[in-house]
């Protein structure tokens, strides 16, 4: 079973982002830039179903500038066995990047593909499902569990109202959630390696894609902070303060 | 040109997100109708016709629909969706499922979790676990968007009485997901994204028995329990627990925070709780630059002082 898995490079989780002052855009310059934690989970997930026996390639692509051929790096480093980079310039939206992918879904043939359920750029959490559309393949999203049997699958889905198990057949598009698995670290003789792995690139015009964005950002400004609090003493200052300050007990 | 919403229901009702939705759908200012897909739901379409705003409600019945599998529902929302100029349905795992799938057959745009609707072409939503609010503009001919259930207060059932008719289901051609199960956690407690007031716990709890401190307190307060991602990992409590930018997102009136140091992405499910109070012995703990009310100290001393004294 050959596995494609998308991945984007953006903002290190661990970072707190600032709106440029002319409230046009966050501000990106000097900050650390990672690969996004839900698709690290999946490029993880098939390395592991590599290591079991189910999957024989895993192909990961990105869509980006040049720069997110690192986050490429770093996939192949963990496991993965080539790299395709479909290179544009513009600001990548989940239409488009759903659109692109699935013209790479008809060049490759792959039985699984796997995304993360969501960037935490933009938080949007359509790509995988708009894929799914597109292409008439079933969806499997927010997964914390994959079971591969012969020619179906079962996943687990985290939901609102808990923990959903769908069978569905193959091919099918996946979205993990976080707690699918726990990614690896890269070694250092991996990273080596994964200079040597082949990568690809490509552009939206030879995929026969429009990449340009439906959505325009007018302005962005950070939500209106809360007022600082106090400290309370004690357990019967803090139900004081509750009761009769706040009334909400 | 009227405005779709698909409706999230549970039992014989719309959900709770559903009605906020509905709110939301309103500033739109024009026709709302609203379309309810089931084995049978004849009464969820009785509860919708009877809000004030809502115009019209589909009814789209088949057996195939008796649990909810996005590809299900995506031809015949995609048909019935193509003469709207907006479709809406709330950001839960239900709406976030779907609803890109009906975009993205429509060759559209989706905007998620929208806060605020500025005018009907321009939206903000945010983004960077909620760090940072994006006004965005869709020139698409059709706005397709999740609706933030906590920004919008859940629309009142009206007198009124909206026509209702059946649409006929069109049965997807290519192959879906089957439905295996669903186990949910059985709880007596309030629902977390509705409660007004919510006990939560995290990594300071250290283990599952400890938790029963959280429960405690949360059945003195007639509360429901939250919970951060690392108590979750740890199993102390199930997945649905979950608060912040990758589980859900409330708004109590009184968020409670036990053991929680307060990272960003689990801020973005709690900050704009009315009242937030932080028990955490870690002094410059994160948590504490938003609570209303801080306590430093051992929550296994403060927790049950908290728990024995509150009733009273
Ligand atoms: C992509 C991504 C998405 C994420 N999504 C979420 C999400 O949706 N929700 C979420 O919650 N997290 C999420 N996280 C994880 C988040 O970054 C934090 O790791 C997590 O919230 C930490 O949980 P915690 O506060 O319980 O644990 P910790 O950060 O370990 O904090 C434990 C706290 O307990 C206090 N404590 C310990 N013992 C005691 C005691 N005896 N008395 C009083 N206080 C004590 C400590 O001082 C500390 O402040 C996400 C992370 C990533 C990368």
């Amino acid at each position: 079973m050959k596995v494609l898995v998308a991945v984007k490079r953006l903002v290190d989780y661990s970072v707190k982002v600032r709106v440029k002052a002319d409230h046009s855009g966050v501000d990106l310059a000097g900050v650390k830039m990672s690969l996004n934690p839900f698709d690290e989970i999946a490029v993880e997930e098939a390395v592991r179903l590599k290591e079991k026996g189910s999957a024989t390639e895993i192909v990961v692509v990105t869509i980006g500038d040049k720069s997110c051929q690192d986050s490429l790096r770093t996939a192949l480093a963990l496991g993965a066995d080539r790299a395709i980079h479909i290179e544009t310039s513009l600001e990548t939206q989940p239409l488009g990047v759903a659109q692109a992918l699935k013209a790479l879904v008809e060049r490759e043939s792959p039985e699984l593909v796997i995304l993360g359920k969501q960037a935490i750029d933009d938080d949007c959490n359509q790509t995988g499902q708009m894929l799914s559309a597109l292409l008439g393949w079933p969806q499997g999203t927010f997964i914390s569990k994959l079971t591969v049997k012969n020619k179906e699958i079962e996943v687990i889905r985290e939901v609102d109202g808990g923990l959903e198990t769908l069978q569905m057949p193959l091919p099918a598009v996946l979205t993990t959630d976080l707690r699918l698995n726990e990614p690896r670290y890269a070694t250092l003789p991996n990273i080596m390696k994964a200079k040597q792995k082949p990568l690809e690139i490509l552009t939206a015009e030879a995929l026969g894609v429009d990449l340009s964005p439906h959505l325009k950002t007018l302005s962005v400004s950070e939500p209106p902070g809360r007022k600082a609090g106090i400290k309370v003493e004690t357990v019967d200052q803090l139900i004081d303060k509750l009761r009769n300050e706040a009334k909400v007990i | 040109m009227a405005l779709l919403l698909i409706a999230e229901h549970e039992k014989d009702t719309l959900s709770p997100a559903t009605l906020a939705t509905l709110t939301a759908a309103k500033e739109f200012s024009v026709p709302i109708h609203v379309v309810v897909m089931g084995s049978s739901v004849k009464k969820v379409a009785d509860d919708a016709a009877s809000h004030e705003g809502v115009e019209k409600v589909w009814c789209v019945e088949d057996p195939a629909l008796s649990y909810p599998i996005a590809e299900q529902m995506t031809k015949t929302l995609v048909e019935l969706g193509k003469s709207y100029e907006f479709i809406l349905a709330p950001s839960t795992t239900f709406g976030k499922n779907l609803l890109p799938r009906i975009a993205a057959l429509l060759g559209v745009a989706q905007l998620s979790d929208v806060i605020k609707i500025d005018d009907n072409k321009t939206f903000v939503r945010p983004i960077y676990a909620g760090n940072v609010l994006a006004t965005v503009r869709s020139d698409d001919p059709i706005k397709v968007m999740t609706i933030r259930p906590t920004a919008f207060d859940r629309a009142a059932p009206g007198a009124s009485k909206a026509s209702i008719e059946a649409y006929a289901f069109k049965k997807p051609e290519q192959p879906t997901a089957t439905f295996v199960k669903l186990e949910q956690s059985k709880s007596t407690r309030p629902e977390l994204t509705s409660a007004s007031i919510i006990v939560s716990g995290g990594r300071g709890l250290q283990n599952k028995e400890n938790f029963t401190l959280i429960e405690q307190l949360a059945d003195k307060l007639g509360a429901a329990i939250g919970a951060s991602r690392a108590a979750v990992d740890a199993g102390f409590v199930p997945n649905d627990y979950q608060v912040g930018q990758t589980g859900k997102v409330v708004a109590p009136s009184l968020y409670i925070a036990i053991g929680i140091s307060g990272a960003i992405q689990h801020l973005a499910g709690m900050k704009d709780s009315k009242v937030i109070v932080a028990i955490n012995k870690d002094p410059d703990a994160p948590i504490f630059q938003l609570a209303d009310y801080g306590l430093v100290g051992d929550l296994f001393t403060l927790v049950p002082e908290l728990i024995s004294k509150i009733g009273k």
